[in-house]
């Protein structure tokens, strides 16, 4: 479904900040995969996803959504593949605009738009039935702006975006962590719901290594914008975070630099 | 101090409210709507009036010439469009070279600094001599724009247009070409002030190489009067009224300070002082609060 093959990244070539981000990543992602993504700070997680996500075009490699080769495609023409949520819950709407007419937007991702109605009646209907699943009593409140929502129902409203039309990847980059640990909790749950019952294929950041080990059925951890580790099916459901942590300063050779992820 | 001659220059305030409130309108779908500050308009809005005195006094029909005039202020933000999404160069930046660029095709627009359209001679839409005829066809021209600007929001472009402006990022996530939509939010605003400075030159009898100087500051000044004084309501057509309501009462109290034996050079001065009171307003609640927040906590 994503193959990734050989992709580099350095911002800033040529000047002292020069900052290598990503030194040959490649990984395949099958039909159905939900990978989580671990490493130190500074590792290439978040760039690797926006690498994916065409928020920056890679030096060299090619990327892959679903057979087609997407590496030179502009962010917008690859939205139409993916589904995203950021680490900022104000990231992921617009807070300007109405709760259905954000749902409209993503609605319309990938598609063309013209000057016919944002939002047709159906529409509005079928919105109602999705924000009722979220549980958080949205689907009364079509018409508040999203600004007015708290940083967890942005979180879970951006959740529903991203996944509503099925996108061939869905990409969540630490979109728990800016969240209290109650809400995060239940944000995560239910991402891990909508992406078993849709069968979507997933690539979570996540600095939790506990979550990384419980969601998902392939973790991956990468160090210095490489991936060093690489673990699925069996092999992870017996992972610890002890082991983690042994597999990481045996592959890097160094400790694993990450505070929050150590804290939590 | 005769308050009759105040009361008399009422009409003509409206008037012009009216057809600046149209800029205005354009003002607010860059600044408001896209969050961009677009000084294109000082050079757009006589763009507008230069085709439309130029074209008038060429025998065209005077609505006819409006149009071309919104056609050439389309082509200004075009202009600043490109320069601003594919050559990456700030907006501001952007705005002030086609502005200081439409300087000189002004002026090969016109051949001269100043075309004069005698209401005599042609058949003009509206003129200053009769202020409730211009009142009347201006306030057609107003709503004809709120109707349109309001459908063109409420459609699946004009929420990419107004996503854009809200959260870029959102926009490009959910497929948006953003570079796009600011564009043509610029071609729309800059379009309409062009219309503005079509309307214009006919209200007035002549196309300037300087009506436009400063019109940003009076757009501005109607956006930001709009905005605290219809600020709760956030009906997006209630707002475009808004706007031009501001403009209304920009061009009143001009006429109220004129009245007070403020000098016609003085008025630049006024606006500029006026904009920045405003604009400073929210920052100055902050600061005021601030103070009387901390008189309690002692």
């Amino acid at each position: 479904m994503l193959k990734l093959t050989d992709i580099t990244k350095t911002f800033n070539a040529g000047t002292v900040n020069q900052k290598v981000a990503l030194n040959g990543v490649s990984l395949t992602l099958n039909e159905g995969d939900f990978v989580t993504v671990i490493g130190g700070n500074g590792a290439g997680k978040s760039t690797m996803l926006n690498a994916v996500a065409g928020t920056f075009l890679v030096d060299s490699g090619t990327i892959e959504i679903g057979g087609k080769d997407v590496t030179r495609l502009s962010e917008a023409k690859r939205a139409a593949h993916l589904g995203r949520v950021f680490q900022d819950p104000m990231m992921g709407t617009c807070a300007d605009m109405w709760i259905e007419e954000n749902l409209a937007l993503a609605k319309r991702r990938g598609k063309k738009r013209g000057l016919g109605w944002s939002i047709t009646a159906k529409e509005r209907a079928e919105y109602k039935e999705q924000l009722a699943q979220l549980g958080l009593g949205l689907e009364d409140r079509l018409s508040t702006k999203v600004g007015l929502l708290s940083g967890g129902q942005r979180q879970a409203l951006t959740l529903l975006m991203a996944t509503m039309n099925r996108p061939q990847i869905l990409l969540l980059d630490e979109h728990t962590a800016a969240l209290d640990p109650k809400t995060a909790e239940k944000v995560l749950n239910l991402s891990d719901k909508i992406i078993r019952d849709e069968g979507l294929t997933a690539l979570m950041v996540t600095h939790n290594m506990k979550d990384a080990i419980a969601h998902g059925n392939r973790l991956i951890m990468m160090n210095a914008g490489k991936i060093i580790l690489d673990v699925s099916g069996e092999e992870k459901k017996a992972l610890t975070v002890e082991a983690l942590l042994e597999a990481f300063s045996r592959v890097s050779g160094a400790e694993f630099a990450n505070d929050r992820a150590l804290l939590s | 101090m005769n308050i009759l001659s105040l009361l008399n220059s009422l009409p003509g305030s409206v008037a012009q409210g009216l057809i600046w409130g149209i800029l205005a309108m354009g003002i607010y779908v860059t600044y408001k709507v896209l969050d961009i500050a677009d000084l294109t308009v000082d050079g757009s809005l006589c763009t507008g009036g230069a085709v439309a005195a130029v074209m008038i006094a060429g025998g065209v029909e005077p609505l006819v010439a409006v149009l071309f005039a919104i056609f050439a202020g389309m082509a200004a933000g075009l202009v600043t469009g490109v320069l601003h999404t594919v050559f990456k160069i700030p907006a501001i930046l952007s705005g002030i070279l086609t502005q200081l660029a439409l300087y000189s095709v002004n002026m090969r627009i016109m051949g001269k600094s100043n075309v004069t359209i005698s209401r005599t001679k042609y058949d003009l839409l509206l003129t200053s001599f009769d202020n409730t005829t211009a009142i009347v066809v201006s306030a057609v021209f107003v709503l004809i724009v709120v109707i349109l600007l309001y459908w063109f929001f409420g459609t699946e472009l004009g929420c990419a247009v107004r996503a854009t402006g809200g959260n870029e990022r959102m926009a490009r996530a959910q497929g948006i070409n953003t570079d796009r939509m600011k564009v043509l939010g610029l071609v729309i605003s800059n379009g309409l002030v062009g219309l503005a400075g079509g309307i214009l030159a006919q209200y007035q009898g002549n196309a300037d190489i300087n009506m436009g100087r400063g019109a940003i500051v009076i757009g501005l000044a109607a956006v930001v009067i709009g905005e605290v004084t219809f600020g709760r309501i956030s009906n997006f057509a209630v707002r475009l009224f808004g706007t031009t309501f501001g403009a209304i009462v920009y061009y009143a109290v001009l006429a109220f300070v004129l009245w007070l034996g403020l000098e016609t050079t003085d008025l630049k001065l006024f606006s500029a002082i006026t904009v920045a009171v405003f604009l400073s307003v929210p920052q100055l609640k902050k600061i005021f609060g601030k103070v009387r927040t901390r008189k309690g906590g002692c």
